[in-house]
């Protein structure tokens, strides 16, 4: 992966930029030592490093905006990090960049169940959100699978989803209003506690802008009144296209579960010997969770098990317990647990639509025998949003190179069928240079054309989200 | 100008040397009439794609909303927002759009739940004002490629851009639904039976007081279920309840949806977002009649023309717009509401970047 080269006049200034941050910031909140700045040199995608000059970790707006400010007037380009578990390579940064973390901001500001909202400082994590509501009835409904570890910063420049966002949508579906440090160190406030934003969608545009418009400091979040229960069935089907078929039917048939998950034989065969779960010998399986009382869930389970049994299932579980529910989606959510223990492999995050799905499947089977690397799919079948697992050995040469192609290939066909390169992982710096597949040059400067208004000098995670060569000039200037 | 094709547009705009007029159905127009020829997009229309099974339809922006809805219809879906027809409360004619419904960011009393129209679009074509066709988003429910532009279209009044084509994110029609209709209440009761309501696990999907003073409260889904949570919601909210169905729930949400009640009448109409808790107070300092929605985060309120209730209502957690002026109210009012000056020299800052020259909808947003 190519990143640009530093810029050796910031390198040159290093100290004086040292000073400044020094003087707005706690003795400890401005990490220089190279031993302790080793920590940041890369998020969840490990494959690739980079030690940052300096890493900075204010305590409040206040400061993010000295920061921002001294970074603007000495042109040093900032690279935000909220629990540094991005899987895209979000927070990577550069040799002449400072890291600007936002994990010693974890306050809880307000809670309000009349208005159903809470107002959180962004390095909170997703799960302490709920965790801040969850006694009261209520909780926040993005549940990104690194929810416990994640930030709510991270969680808005990504735009994470969750297992649940079928029903609940994702993170810009949920978020009602920000504060916002701008690179020249500005603070605004967009939306707030109301419904809808006034004036243009800025906040729309916020979330999902990967931490290149501004960094979020605070943010106001929807809370929900927790279901009275929820309740998983498990499906097990001899083909990837039957059990397809299957979840466009329950989708047609006018339920709308929770959650319907899907996972293929490699999958399936890999989580049984990690955490044996008992899930059944077959091709594809899928859980469908749906919510509600005893007497609803049963409604909706029965319709469901009945749209399945037309299509021949080997086995259909419902859960009668809570322990069954557990263990139905033990496997599922021990999947990359159990991928990890036997191999390297490399997590995409393409979305198809769903009427594509026995297409792709059967195409990615073809081009796994064409690479010579095994790919395992878990995913989000109900939204499309797949997450193919392609299993590599990291220690033997050229295997990282042939598993990135391989990737590449995945996600081009996964825009060849309609849908995108990332549903909620993020471009990051890992699927950049991707970009030109999806979008026409005019797509990607009205896009750019957004972060000029944001950020005139592109001091802010500049190397990220655009082609190299389509972004060059803008960063050059 | 009319254009048929999407190259026609952007024709159009490219060569286009002084303002025009961005129109879809031309059902929900507010703010001043801006100068130029009227470019309709009426030419641009069709269902392009609908995948029920995908819950996924795609429809150029011209398409009748009419033709949208009743081709969902056939398979039991429907736009989950519930976008509201201007038509009665304006005293407008027409046929309202696709891009209309999309650019005005148009959503009814299902917001409170559902979310808003720009929660349910996923996609979009647009020209900008100097002729580019750009598009962003696509057609499945679950996408974080590149900036989010999407939500910049939904509600930007045609000021950025002409949109082309729309996707969006459907649902399914429930089986059943059911309104519980309290006698009358004053705001702060409304408000706080209301609260009470949407923080109930059972997804009340409706939440509004009219402007007699009545609390409605909506639930939908499958037949069963319905019968289960209107008895539950009555039980935890106490007080006496009557229940409409079928049609008579319908018709009343229509009702609201629509803001009947201030159709014809003489006056100007305010739209307000706020938080619910701030809603009664400020409905006592308006002092004029009120129609609450999403559980009192949304006010409609209809006073004597002229008069600046922006500035009566004073500072605000949240925005008013002049939906509805007298040529005078319009002429010293702006529609939409002033933006802090950080936050105004973005949006400058974009139709600079999407705009250069200035001619979709000049001055409509500032």
């Amino acid at each position: 992966m190519e990143m640009p080269q530093p810029n050796p006049a910031i390198l040159a200034k290093r100290e004086r930029v040292m000073t400044r941050l020094a003087s707005v910031v706690a003795k400890d909140a401005l990490i220089t030592d190279e031993a302790e700045r080793r920590a940041y040199e890369c998020d969840a995608l490990t494959a690739y490093r980079c030690l940052p000059m300096a890493v900075v970790l204010p305590a409040s707006t206040q400061e993010v905006a000295d920061i921002m400010r001294i970074c603007h007037e000495e042109g040093v380009p900032v690279v935000p990090r909220g629990a540094g578990t991005s899987l895209a390579g979000g927070s990577l940064p550069s040799e002449d960049a400072v890291i600007l973390g936002v994990a010693r901001l974890r306050e809880v500001l307000e809670v309000s169940y009349a208005d159903r909202y809470i107002r959180v400082q962004s390095g909170i994590t997703n799960l302490a959100v709920t965790g801040a509501v969850e006694h009261d009835g209520f909780f926040y409904a993005p549940d990104p699978s690194s929810q416990l570890a994640c930030a709510i910063a991270g969680n808005i420049a990504m735009n994470s989803g969750g297992a649940h966002c079928l029903k609940y949508g994702v993170t810009t579906n949920n978020l009602l209003g920000v504060t916002l440090v701008q690179m020249d160190g500005s603070v605004i406030e967009l939306g707030g506690a109301h419904l809808d934003a006034a004036g243009y969608d800025l906040l729309g545009v916020i979330c999902g802008s990967e931490g290149q418009l501004g960094i979020v400091t605070e943010a106001t979040l929807r809370i929900l009144p927790k279901p009275e229960g929820a309740r998983p069935v498990l499906m097990a089907f001899d083909s990837n296209e039957v059990a397809g078929a299957c979840v466009s039917d329950i989708i047609k048939a006018g339920v709308l579960p929770v959650a319907i998950e899907f996972m293929d034989r490699p999958c399936i065969r890999a989580c049984e010997d990690f955490a044996h779960a008992g899930y059944p010998d077959c091709e594809a399986l899928l859980i469908v969770e749906v919510e509600g009382s005893d007497a609803e869930i049963d409604e909706q389970l029965g319709l469901i098990t009945q749209i399945a049994r037309r299509h021949n299932p080997i086995e259909l579980r419902e859960s009668q317990s809570e322990e069954e529910s557990k263990k139905i989606w033990l496997g599922r959510k021990s999947a990359f647990g159990a991928m990890g223990s036997i191999n390297d492999y490399m997590c995409l995050d393409g979305t198809i639509p769903v009427s594509s799905l026995p297409f792709v499947l059967r195409r990615i089977g073809e081009m796994s025998k064409e690479f010579g690397l095994d790919v395992a799919n878990v995913f989000h079948a109900g939204d499309g949003n797949m997450h193919p697992l392609i299993l590599f050995d990291a220690n033997k040469p050229g295997d990282l190179e042939r598993c990135e192609a391989f990737g590449a290939e995945i996600l081009k066909l996964c825009v060849e069928a309609g849908g995108c390169l990332t549903g909620e992982h993020g471009v990051g710096i890992e699927k950049r240079d991707l970009m030109s597949v999806q979008f026409t040059p005019e797509d990607l400067e009205a896009q750019m054309r957004v972060k000029d208004v944001f950020d005139p000098k592109w001091l802010l995670n500049p190397a990220k989200v655009f082609p190299l060569n389509a972004s060059a000039a803008r960063r050059a200037a | 100008m009319n254009p048929t094709s999407e190259d026609e547009l952007s024709d159009i705009l490219r060569a286009a040397s002084v303002p025009v007029v961005v129109r879809g159905g031309g059902t929900r127009m507010i703010g001043k009439p801006g100068p130029g020829e009227v470019l309709s997009t009426a030419g641009l229309s069709g269902v392009t794609l609908y995948e029920p099974g995908a819950l996924t339809l795609v429809a150029r922006a011209g398409t009748p909303l009419l033709e949208v809805e009743d081709a969902l219809a056939k398979e039991g879906q429907r736009l989950p927002f519930e976008p509201v027809d201007m038509r009665a409360l304006l005293g407008r004619e027409g046929v309202p759009s696709v891009g209309g419904m999309v650019a005005a960011n148009a959503s009814g009393p299902r917001r409170v739940q559902a979310g808003a129209c720009r929660d349910s679009l996923i996609g979009v074509r647009f020209v900008d004002g100097a002729g580019t066709v750009i598009k962003n988003g696509g057609r499945v429910m679950k996408n974080v490629t590149g900036y989010d532009l999407v939500k910049l279209m939904a509600g930007s009044w045609g000021t950025l851009g002409v949109l082309s084509e729309c996707s969006f994110k459907l649902l399914p029609v429930p089986e059943a639904e059911a309104t519980l209709l309290s006698a009358e209440m004053t705001p702060e009761a409304a408000v706080e039976v209301m609260s009470r309501a949407l923080g109930t696990p059972f997804e009340v999907n409706g939440a509004a007081r009219s402007i007699d003073g009545r609390v409605a409260l909506r639930i939908e889904g499958f037949a069963e279920q319905i019968r289960y949570r209107r008895a539950a919601l009555m039980e935890a909210l106490g007080g006496e309840w009557e229940l409409l169905e079928r049609d008579a729930s319908r018709e009343l949400w229509r009702e609201i949806r629509d803001v009947t009640a201030f159709a014809g009448r003489e006056g100007d109409v305010w739209r307000v977002s706020v938080r619910p808790s701030d809603a009664p107070a400020l409905v006592a300092r308006a002092d004029c009649p009120v129609q609450m929605d999403w559980g009192g985060g949304l006010l409609w309120l209809l006073c004597e023309e002229g008069r600046d209730l922006r500035g009566d209502l004073g500072a605000l957690n949240g925005h008013a717009t002049l939906i509805r002026g007298a040529e005078a109210t319009r002429a010293r009012l702006p529609a939409f509401q002033p933006e802090p000056a950080p936050v105004a020299a973005i949006a400058a800052g974009l139709r600079r970047q999407f705009d250069p020259r200035g001619v979709l909808n000049a001055g409509m947003m500032g």
